[in-house]
């Protein structure tokens, strides 16, 4: 769906040519969400803003659904690309039906069809259309403009979206719901995302695949338990941290490491969901001593049984590849 | 109702404008009126009832067209050094600007009798430039102050300059502007009277003849219409802020 090929900015300063990127080439398949990861400076923000050319490329290619951008009129090229910036992107002189209306009317929709929509996205947000509407944005909460940005940047029905680091402003209990919110969206809107973070749990929580950047190079592109399970380089290493193994468990799920129930049931025992990811399996691992746990429907019916082995075998497994 | 009941008025979220300065103004203005009737002023002012009417009309053509012209050029030259191709001389020239604006006003008028000679035209070319500065200064700078993110954003979702200089910079920078177009006002309805010293006309030639005459009707009956047009001026582009500035950013109106 996007593709980057051999993608470079150089900019001139009086030091000389500094390279801010690299030739990043990776692709992204539709419906799938990528994170670009890395500290600041890393050159992440600018690859996103090359794909939808706030910065030109210095050299190289972005293909979006086959279709080289270099051939397209840069503002019709944007009017298909959701865009969602930190909650400052939203213009306080307008309403928050008017903001979400922006790409809508730019591509000349009928009023009524842009109300009906914008309501839509409101009540797809978890936010009130009668009482939202005509709130300005100063009169928002930073969770309530960042799904106010969400919102704008989904009114076109794009199907890519830009997002730099869209929750970074928000504290990490609203932080936890909109991200939840979003994934749940994305779940049924199967939009092709890249979102710029430099948070790995955002990341591992988000992503389908993860392109990490090392000072504008891409040092490793993988979905995120690969990347985890095997950092190309020191560098991969260290950003993701020392208990990258713990940061796998959120991304795998008890359906897929349990094993066939054996009949056997003590009904005193602690039981885990096939739907549950793996955190709260370690987490009982610890607190207790059973070599293995129950995996229970939402009907109470035991679908089969989970051990120390299998999640010691899934975890090592990709190690030792 | 008991002696200790009281009642509580909850105030509503917006909090109404307040009266105060025209109930004050309006208190020292039926003061003055008063004054005036009683001392018999009143009644000497009235003999010159069909000058004033003459005047008025001359002073309102000097105000009305130098402030207009003002308006529309000063407006168009801010935005226009604002742009991203002006950025490398907008800075300088708003400092010309600045030097130009502390000029003193009078110092302006003489200078144009200079070049133009005297009558309207020098004292509206006059009017014209010592009004035209503050909106100049004003609308660039109110732009300026648009944060970038709002402009990369409104560029990043596919509008072009014309749609962000009119939907996004313009709006955000109204309330900026029109302060420097209510102060310009006021400095444009307070140096007009001087425009008769270069033959310009205008409600000046009362206050001034009055003045060289120890004429005290024939003085206020100059000084009060020029009053009563800068308050009126000034009114109207208050009122002109707390209407057209869109309300997410007003501050008159979110207060």
């Amino acid at each position: 769906m996007i593709r980057l090929e051999a993608l470079t900015k150089t900019y001139r300063s009086a030091q000389g040519d500094v390279t801010a990127v690299d030739e990043i080439s990776f692709e992204v398949e539709a419906g799938q969400t990528c994170v670009l990861l890395g500290p600041s400076g890393c050159g992440k923000t600018t690859t996103l803003r090359m794909i939808n050319r706030l910065v030109v490329p210095t050299s190289g290619k972005v293909f979006i659904g086959g279709v080289d951008t270099d051939t397209m009129n840069p503002v019709a090229l944007r009017r298909t690309i959701g865009y969602v910036i930190q909650q400052i992107g939203l213009f306080p002189n307008m309403t928050v039906g008017e903001n979400i209306g922006v790409v809508p009317r730019l591509l000349g929709w009928s009023a009524e069809r842009i109300r009906k929509r914008s309501q839509e996205l409101l009540a797809m947000l978890a936010l009130d259309p009668a009482q939202f509407y005509d709130r300005y944005p100063g009169e928002l909460s930073g969770g309530q403009a960042q799904r106010v940005g969400v919102a704008r940047a989904l009114a076109a029905d794009p199907p890519v979206l830009l997002m730099d680091e869209p929750f970074g402003a928000l504290d990490p209990v609203n932080r936890e719901v909109i991200q939840d919110e979003f994934l749940r969206m994305q779940q049924s809107l199967r939009k092709t995302v890249l979102f710029v973070s430099h948070d790995i749990d955002e990341a591992v929580k988000m992503a389908d695949r993860i392109a990490i950047f090392q000072s504008g190079r891409l040092a490793q592109y993988a979905p995120p338990d690969a990347m985890l399970a095997q950092p190309a380089n020191e560098f991969v290493a260290s950003f993701v941290g020392s208990d990258r193994t713990l940061k796998r468990l959120r991304r795998i799920r008890v359906a897929e490491v349990m094993t066939a129930a054996d009949g056997a049931v003590d009904t005193r025992e602690l039981g885990v969901r096939p739907s549950d990811d793996l955190r709260r399996v370690a987490a009982l691992f610890l607190e207790t001593a059973a070599e293995s746990l129950p995996c229970i429907d939402g009907d109470g019916h035991i679908v089969g049984r989970i051990t120390r082995t299998a999640v010691a075998s899934r975890l090592g497994a990709q190690l030792r590849k | 109702m008991r002696r200790h009941d009281v009642v509580v008025v909850k105030r509503a979220r917006t909090p109404r404008r307040s009266l105060m300065p025209y109930a004050v103004l309006a208190t020292i203005a039926v003061a003055i009126a008063v004054a005036l009737v009683a001392s018999g002023l009143w009644t000497d002012m009235l003999r010159y009832r069909k000058d004033v009417v003459y005047l008025i009309k001359q002073h309102l053509m000097l105000v009305g067209i130098s402030g207009s012209l003002a308006i529309v050029s000063g407006i168009a030259a801010g935005v226009w050094l604002s742009r991203p191709w002006m950025a490398r001389y907008a800075e300088g020239t708003i400092q010309v600007v600045n030097m130009a604006t502390s000029v003193p006003t009078l110092a302006k008028l003489a200078l144009m009798m200079s070049l133009l000679g005297i009558g309207a035209l020098p004292a509206i070319v006059a009017l014209w430039i010592a009004t035209l500065l503050p909106i100049i200064r004003n609308t660039y700078a109110g732009i300026r102050a648009v944060p970038a993110e709002m402009v990369d954003a409104a560029q990043g979702m596919g509008m072009g300059p014309h749609d962000i200089l009119r939907r996004v910079e313009l709006p955000n920078a109204l309330f900026v502007m029109l302060a420097g177009v209510r102060t310009a006002m006021a400095v444009n309805v307070g140096t007009a009277p001087i425009a008769f010293l270069i033959g310009g006309g205008g409600l000046g030639e009362l206050i001034f003849t009055g003045i060289d005459l120890q004429e005290p009707a024939m003085m206020l009956a100059g000084a009060i219409p020029t009053a009563l047009l800068a308050v009126a001026v000034d009114f109207l582009f208050g009122q002109a802020q707390y209407w057209l500035v869109p309300r997410g950013v007003n501050p008159l109106r979110n207060a």
